[in-house]
């Protein structure tokens, strides 16, 4: 078992040179041979998923597989930003949730996510802007989602650093701001979901890559898997593998409705505290935030074709830093520490699956695209409920796959807050 | 930025291209005809594949014509351009 942290362990250990500390969570060198359920993806949302699945359905033996190491993936490198501020009434219902989850998620895990709903400001640029932004703030009231319209100067009280003079290439008429969004610590999330899922029994296998999904010849459900620590049995498989979820589900003969881009983000050099809340752009692509380390935390795009090479191009990065000095003229001379890239798998209607498959006992949670981390305890939480049912938590039932079949598509792709 | 060897005009960097997504997909003759399931594989469903990739790029910023190219989605290696009908 990790230690409890409180006050009184810091106490006792600072008292004896922290030599107490045990790791975070036990990481098996070996698997079990079979397990109830199996989470293929220990990222934020697989982790989650395992949590729930242990500590609100009592589902057995549980393991994560994860090919890598947990927080090394796309948890540990997106821009954290947590909103809610959706189009879609199912969208909404969906990524609230997460919000809902979030607010209370530090005390949840005992461990300091460091969720800190500093309010995020989407900014308009013309007469679409504005009338699409409003849209969405009477759409999210009705939704029961925080969202108010602010006027140029109440944008720049918000956020002092931005530059509302009616000058510049893209002058800001206003702002939709969502006062419960903000960010978390990315690897807080993974760390925290890891240990709290790890003191509920589950086994967390890191290093271990799944190289097939091995089938009932008969009825064609799900039987184990074949991972580079060996054959797993199991009796259902989650599969929450983000952009590598299209390879992982070729393993059971699915072809999925996705594509995997490049996406980019970067930091600066760290500086004193100067931005306190998180900024979006989607017409001039720019959005921002600072980290409690000082360091501007910047979200660029997608590249345009489809990758896995963990790479993007530097005209996209170009692109987003050029908006922020247009509408943050005191970062013209900020210097850039590092880029970084990761493979999002994105969806026709850029709204995430959740749910069953054709496949008894395979079960997929993917397609979140440029924007999973905000809803990772949103997500683990419907999910686990469906794979522990065998049929879709209320939350999760409109993004099943079938909706691609049947046409009740959710299209946040235009309403998305940033146009990839 | 890739350098794109369009099979009319040669080789220009990648700003003058826009990607079309994945090449030889044929849409059903008679789209009344298929089942739902058929249709929406045909719209949606995608190889996405981490390897050799067969697509479609449209040289917007140049002669405007679609042509197919085969790229290692892993290393963004373009091997082969080719155009409409032809073998790559």
């Amino acid at each position: 078992m990790p230690n409890r942290f409180s006050f009184l362990t810091l106490a006792r250990e600072a008292l004896r040179s922290h030599a107490g500390w045990r790791p975070q969570w036990r990481s098996p060198e070996r698997p079990q041979p079979a397990y109830d359920i199996v989470i293929l993806g220990g990222g934020g949302h697989g982790l989650a998923t395992a949590y729930y699945l242990a500590k609100e359905h009592r589902v057995g033996r549980i393991a994560v597989l994860e090919k890598g190491w947990i927080g090394g993936g796309n948890t540990g490198r997106n821009t954290t930003i947590i909103r809610s501020n959706y189009l879609f009434p199912e969208s909404a219902a969906l990524y609230d949730h997460a919000v809902r989850l979030w607010e209370g998620l530090s005390a949840e895990l005992n461990y300091n996510v460091m969720f800190s709903p500093r309010g995020v400001l989407m900014l308009a640029h013309g007469e679409h802007d504005v009338q699409s932004l409003k849209r969405h703030v009477h759409a999210n009231r009705l939704a029961g989602v925080d969202n108010e319209w602010l006027a140029p100067a109440a944008c720049k009280a918000f956020c002092p650093p931005l530059d509302i003079s009616p000058a510049i290439r893209y002058p800001v008429l206003g702002g939709a701001l969502q006062r419960r969004g903000g960010v978390a610590r990315h690897d807080a999330v993974a760390w925290g979901y890891a240990r709290a899922a790890s003191a509920l029994g589950v086994d967390i296998l890191e290093n271990c890559e799944v190289t097939g999904i091995a089938r009932d010849p008969r009825g064609g459900a799900v039987t184990g898997v074949e991972t580079s620590k060996g054959h797993i049995r199991c009796g259902k498989l989650g599969v929450v593998a983000a952009g590598s979820t299209s390879l992982v589900m070729a393993m059971a003969g699915l072809r999925m409705p996705l594509e995997s881009f490049p996406l980019q983000a970067l930091v600066s050099e760290p500086v004193k505290p100067v931005f306190p809340c998180v900024a979006m752009s989607n017409t001039i692509h720019a959005y921002v935030s600072q980290s409690d380390k000082g360091e501007l935390v910047i979200g660029a795009g997608t590249d345009q074709y489809t990758s896995y090479s963990q790479a993007g191009n530097v005209q996209i990065l170009e692109h987003t830093l050029e908006a922020i000095c247009e509408i943050f003229p005191i970062f013209r001379r900020m210097r850039m520490l590092r880029a970084w890239g990761g493979i999002v798998d994105v969806t026709p209607d850029r709204s995430p699956i959740i749910g069953t498959t054709s496949v008894p006992g395979l079960y997929v949670n993917c397609g979140w695209g440029t924007g999973g981390f905000k809803a990772t305890p949103g997500s683990g939480h419907v999910f686990a409920a469906t794979i522990a049912r065998s049929e879709p938590h209320p939350i999760a039932a409109p993004f099943s796959l079938d909706r691609f079949v049947t046409g009740r598509v959710i299209d946040e792709a235009a309403a998305a807050a940033v146009m990839h | 930025m890739l350098l794109i060897a369009c099979p009319w005009c040669g080789p220009r960097p990648e700003m003058e291209f826009r990607h079309a997504g994945e090449a030889h997909l044929a849409r059903p003759a008679d789209p009344a005809a298929v089942s739902d399931a058929a249709w929406a594989a045909y719209l949606y469903e995608r190889s996405n594949p981490r390897g050799e990739h067969a697509e479609r790029w449209r040289h917007l910023h140049g002669c405007g014509r679609f042509f197919n190219a085969r790229r290692h989605t892993l290393t963004d290696r373009i091997s082969a351009t080719y155009k409409p009908g032809e073998a790559p």
